[in-house]
């Protein structure tokens, strides 16, 4: 185990309301790392509409969902808080009154004295593609993520998909592989058009397969796959012979491990009191789309409303014996030497 | 009032009402037409709404936006008749619309 990181807040969930909490709690001198399981900043807004409007957020009449996640990052760069990315948390354990230690599936520990969980929907996860008895396969022949390339080398690779991951794989893992065959439903790829055109150029050289259609069934036995059939674009079934499948059909959220942190869960959300949007557990708070109380808006500006009670009492814990005074940015001089601003 | 007739893929029609301007999709989920899931509640990110538009209706309907093809992508079975549901708008012209709801979404 590597030694702990120590901070005030340990906030699950790099999403807008996790941002935006890093804000609240900076304004109340409180250090927090975030930790998230996907590769970006942002959440859903970056995730599923980085491009899409957004036209609710008080006093911006319009901005996109990487625009607003853009512009939080700049908001609370006053604070300098702690990104750790393409990392779950698995396990909270309680260590002091409070004093919680985090652990993330990459073994990262963390100490602090209250965490924040805006976990959203739970964690994005790759998308099982819903081919019959496809769970039979998985982690033997099948593999929604490439954490070893090496773990590929010789073998007969099937790479289904037509966005950057589907095209990545294909071009990193074609001088390893015994052969790759690139599936896809359509002659057309949303990937970066010059991975698109590397692979055009591997067809056409005779180095890997492409194959224009959906998988339908899957052929093999005891995990070990051998083949898997198609379906055409004409309709026309045809057999793809490959002993590793590598399906990549986006991400989509799954309450995860938030479920095993001692919470109470209602519907898979999170009950919090609406003072401060504190867990059943004291010290731990949740925010965001994650949580549930009686009127409750599964929108950003709720869960902004909802950090800025919770870092309030999030002082108490971390400074105990400190007293809080209401402030404005505005006029606050205090509040405006920490935004770096006087 | 225009009527949309969602289709299951054990063949019984299910006949809704829906006012022109809203989508397919919202006249699904209004009415609570079982298998159309609308998990981004209509934004084109998630394929969860996916139908298929009967033959007789593909011209009417129209094609498939680039974005919403690129969204297709995550779909399960996707046929050269398929749609998400929530990129049709409702209009006169489509009274009487036949969609059929896959047998799973994504
Ligand atoms: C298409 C679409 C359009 C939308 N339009 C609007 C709109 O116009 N206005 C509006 O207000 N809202 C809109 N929303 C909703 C809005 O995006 C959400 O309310 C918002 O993203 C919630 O933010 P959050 O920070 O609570 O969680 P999220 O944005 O869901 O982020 C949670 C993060 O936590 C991470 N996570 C979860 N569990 C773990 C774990 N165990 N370990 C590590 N990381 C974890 C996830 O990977 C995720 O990145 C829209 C949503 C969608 C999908
Ligand atoms: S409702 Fe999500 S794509 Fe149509």
């Amino acid at each position: 185990m590597s030694e702990a990181i120590k901070t005030d807040v340990l906030i699950i969930g790099a999403g807008p309301c996790g941002l935006f909490a890093v804000f609240e709690l900076g304004l109340l001198d409180m250090k927090v790392h975030l930790v998230d399981i996907l590769d970006k900043i942002g959440g859903q807004c970056a995730e599923l509409y980085p491009e899409k409007p957004i036209y609710d957020i008080p006093g911006i009449p319009l901005v996109t969902g990487q625009g607003l996640t853009e512009a939080l990052l700049e908001q609370i760069k006053p604070f300098d808080p702690t990104f750790h990315l393409n990392e779950m948390v698995e396990s909270i354990e309680k260590i002091g009154d409070p004093g919680f230690r985090v652990t993330t599936d990459a073994g990262k520990v963390f100490e602090c004295k209250v965490v924040v969980v805006s976990a959203g929907g739970g964690s994005f996860q790759p998308k099982r593609p819903p081919v019959p008895g496809i769970e039979a396969y998985e982690n033997t022949s099948v593999f929604y993520a490439v954490r070893k390339m090496e773990q590929f080398r010789d073998r007969e690779i099937l790479i289904v998909g037509g966005g950057d991951s589907a095209l990545d794989w294909t071009l990193n893992l074609h001088p390893l592989a015994k052969r790759i065959t690139l599936l896809h439903r359509r002659d057309d790829f949303r990937a970066a058009p010059h991975s698109v055109e590397q692979m055009r150029k591997l067809v056409a050289d005779g180095k890997m397969d492409l194959k224009i259609g959906q998988v339908t069934a899957l052929e093999g036995a005891d995990g070990k796959l051998s083949a898997a059939q198609v379906k055409g674009s004409d309709n026309a079934m045809s057999t793809i012979s490959c002993d590793t499948m590598l399906p990549f059909f986006g991400l989509t959220m799954k309450l995860g491990p938030v479920a095993n942190w001692g919470l109470q869960l209602e519907n898979n959300l999170i009950p919090v009191e609406t003072a401060s949007f504190e867990t059943n557990v004291p010290g731990i708070f949740a925010i965001g789309d994650i949580n549930t109380y009686p009127g409750k808006l599964k929108l950003i500006l709720s869960g902004f409303h909802e950090g800025a009670l919770m870092a309030q009492k999030a002082h108490r814990y971390v400074y105990p014996d400190k007293r809080l005074v209401f402030q404005y940015t505005t006029s606050s001089s205090s509040l405006q030497k920490k935004l770096g601003v006087n | 009032m225009t009527k949309i007739n969602f289709v299951d893929h054990s063949g019984e029609t299910r006949t809704v009402d829906v006012e022109n301007g809203a989508t397919v999709m919202e006249a699904a989920i209004r009415n609570a037409v079982p298998g159309i899931e609308a998990e981004c509640g209509g934004a084109c990110a998630c394929a969860t709404c996916h139908v298929y538009v009967d033959e007789a209706w593909t011209e009417k309907v129209g094609k498939p936006t680039p974005m919403e093809e690129d969204m297709l992508d995550f779909g399960y079975d996707v046929r050269p008749n398929s749609r998400l549901s929530c990129q049709i708008k409702v209009s006169d012209e489509l009274d009487g619309l036949v969609v059929t709801v896959p047998e799973r979404q994504a």
